[in-house]
């Protein structure tokens, strides 16, 4: 097939054309590692932190205390208006008398301090515990049950949770930004490298074009050779991803600070990331060598 | 069989300067053909229109029947594959054998590898270089290299020889070895050629059919062997 032999002569002169053009060549691998380090920590911090976010989501639980003096009609009320709203995903019901058993369940000393209520004296509330489906919005959810007839307090552990969302934004934003802004380097690195390469073969490219090679097969080896060194500016950030990202993982035990905040664990989380960095090298060299080629190949 | 018909072509270049006036010129398939006329008078040019490096400003170009200035951009190289090209200063790629500069020629044109060896060592017989395959341009005389040259146009068996000065640059021995050479080429694979020169000591030995440009017109078109040794 004339395509591929074609595409095989191209990959061929890209590949010769990165050695040929050594010092060019390492100077653009270069400063496409490095950039791809960057990205790659700021995709393994943004991912976690979206993990974070997750893990919390599903330990975060509302815990609706009823007035005691609620009698069991008007908690089957509350418990129809509680499934009528917005922002929620499960609802578990339990009574005092539960919890009790649950506490005392749960360690002797509790069960031996507890012993000595009575059935009426049980300081205890009724309780519904509830998951939301929006983490973002549970400030919302918990003053809306608030204000439910009967329910005498909501405890969602706010403060930290607000602390910790906030934070997370923060840093999302950041690492997002980031990465936007080291592809556009790559991007500009890559144009740069190509057109001095354009230059260094127009002798070459004039000959292909008297000798009748369509433009498209003139463009194709510059094209390649962006994908190229994106490739290979790829292959060290793709290590420290796989073997740094395993030291940290094992350094901290799988979490930071409170086990709250788990780290993903790398497999086959690292090798997901290497994939994406890997793409991300050799999209944005094909990006930068056309937008090169476009521009300085006037053919 | 006509192969070329050029139609009241004009080019005016952009910084005003006219190259050629009301050029018409009609030449049969098989032809060998001399253009000649001092420096300016437009022989680089007319070749040029040829094989679209510059389209005419006004007037057609046809080329086996195809308008040359209607030929998109991108579309151009189809022509150029039925086109060989030679020029003055040869032109060849310094880091490149002769065989590679010959098969370059395939190669950039999507030819099979066994073609591209089959045909690129029968082109250097025919220019007679077999034994310089593995040679650089720099270790080779300038008619040598010329010859590479001639091999790398004529390679992909283009119907068409377009020959810009090739002799330019070659003293009087060499230039006979190059202008044999063409003869060959035009006599073996009845390759139809155009050669602009200004020697007319080399026009006067080959006793083909000349075209006399002067400041961009055509002035003298003398059949096959009536030229004499005219000022120009």
């Amino acid at each position: 097939m004339k395509i591929f032999r074609m595409l095989g002569r191209n990959v061929r002169d890209a590949f010769r054309s990165v050695f040929r053009n050594f010092s060019l060549s390492l100077a653009a691998i270069t400063c496409i590692t490095i950039t791809l380090i960057i990205v790659a920590i700021a995709l393994l911090a943004s991912l976690n932190i979206n993990n974070f976010t997750k893990v919390i989501k599903e330990d975060v639980t509302v815990v609706v205390f009823i007035k005691k003096e609620v009698g069991e009609e008007q908690i089957a009320a509350i418990r129809t208006q509680l499934d009528n709203m917005n922002n929620i995903a499960s609802i578990t019901y339990k009574s005092k008398a539960e919890l009790r058993q649950e506490m005392e369940a749960s360690s002797s000393k509790l069960a031996s301090a507890m012993k000595a209520w009575g059935e009426e004296e049980n300081p205890l509330r009724d309780t519904f515990e509830i998951k939301v489906t929006e983490l973002e919005q549970i400030g919302t959810t918990a003053d809306n049950i608030k204000n439910i007839d009967g329910v005498e307090s909501v405890n969602y552990g706010e403060t930290m949770i607000n602390q910790f969302l906030s934070a997370f934004r923060v840093v999302k934003k950041a690492t997002v930004l980031a990465v936007i802004m080291l592809i556009v380097v790559i991007v500009f690195l890559i144009v740069n490298t190509i057109k001095l390469t354009i230059f260094s073969r127009k002798r070459e490219i004039s000959i292909m074009r008297l000798v009748g090679a369509s433009n498209l097969s003139i463009k194709m080896p510059f094209v390649i050779e962006g994908m190229v060194l994106g490739m290979i500016g790829s292959i060290i950030p793709i290590l420290i991803i796989i073997y740094g990202y395993y030291a940290f993982y094992q350094h901290f035990g799988g979490q930071i600070f409170s086990p709250l905040i788990r780290l993903i664990t790398p497999e086959p989380f690292v090798y997901g990331i290497s994939l994406v960095v890997l793409l991300i090298g050799m999209i944005v060299g094909v990006i930068g060598s056309y937008q090169a080629v476009r521009k300085y190949l006037k053919i | 069989m006509e192969l070329i018909r050029i139609n009241d072509v004009t080019k005016q270049y952009k910084n005003g300067v006219t190259a050629l006036y009301d050029i018409n010129l009609k030449v049969r398939k098989g032809e060998f053909v001399f253009v000649i006329g001092g420096s300016g008078s437009g022989k680089s040019t007319l070749i040029k229109t040829l094989y679209r490096e510059e389209k005419p400003t006004r007037g057609d170009v046809f080329i086996g029947g195809i308008n040359v200035k209607k030929l998109r951009n991108g579309r151009v190289y189809k022509l150029r594959r039925k086109l060989g090209i030679v020029f003055q200063d040869y032109r060849l790629l310094p880091k490149l054998s002769v065989y590679e500069n010959v098969a370059f020629a395939m190669e950039a044109i999507g030819a099979k590898k066994k073609d591209i060896q089959v045909k690129t060592l029968r082109a250097l017989e025919l220019v007679g270089l077999k034994g310089k395959v593995r040679n650089y341009p720099d270790e080779l005389s300038g008619g040598e290299q010329q010859r590479v040259a001639i091999a790398r146009a004529i390679v992909n068996e283009p119907k068409l020889l377009l020959c810009d000065e090739p002799t330019g640059n070659l003293d009087p021995e060499m230039s006979m070895e190059i202008m044999k050479v063409l003869e060959a080429i035009n006599e073996e694979t009845k390759t139809t050629i155009i050669m602009a020169t200004h020697d007319k000591e080399i026009v006067n030995k080959m006793g083909k059919r000349v075209i006399v440009l002067k400041e961009g017109r055509l002035v003298k078109d003398y059949e096959k062997g009536k030229y004499k040794n005219e000022d120009i």
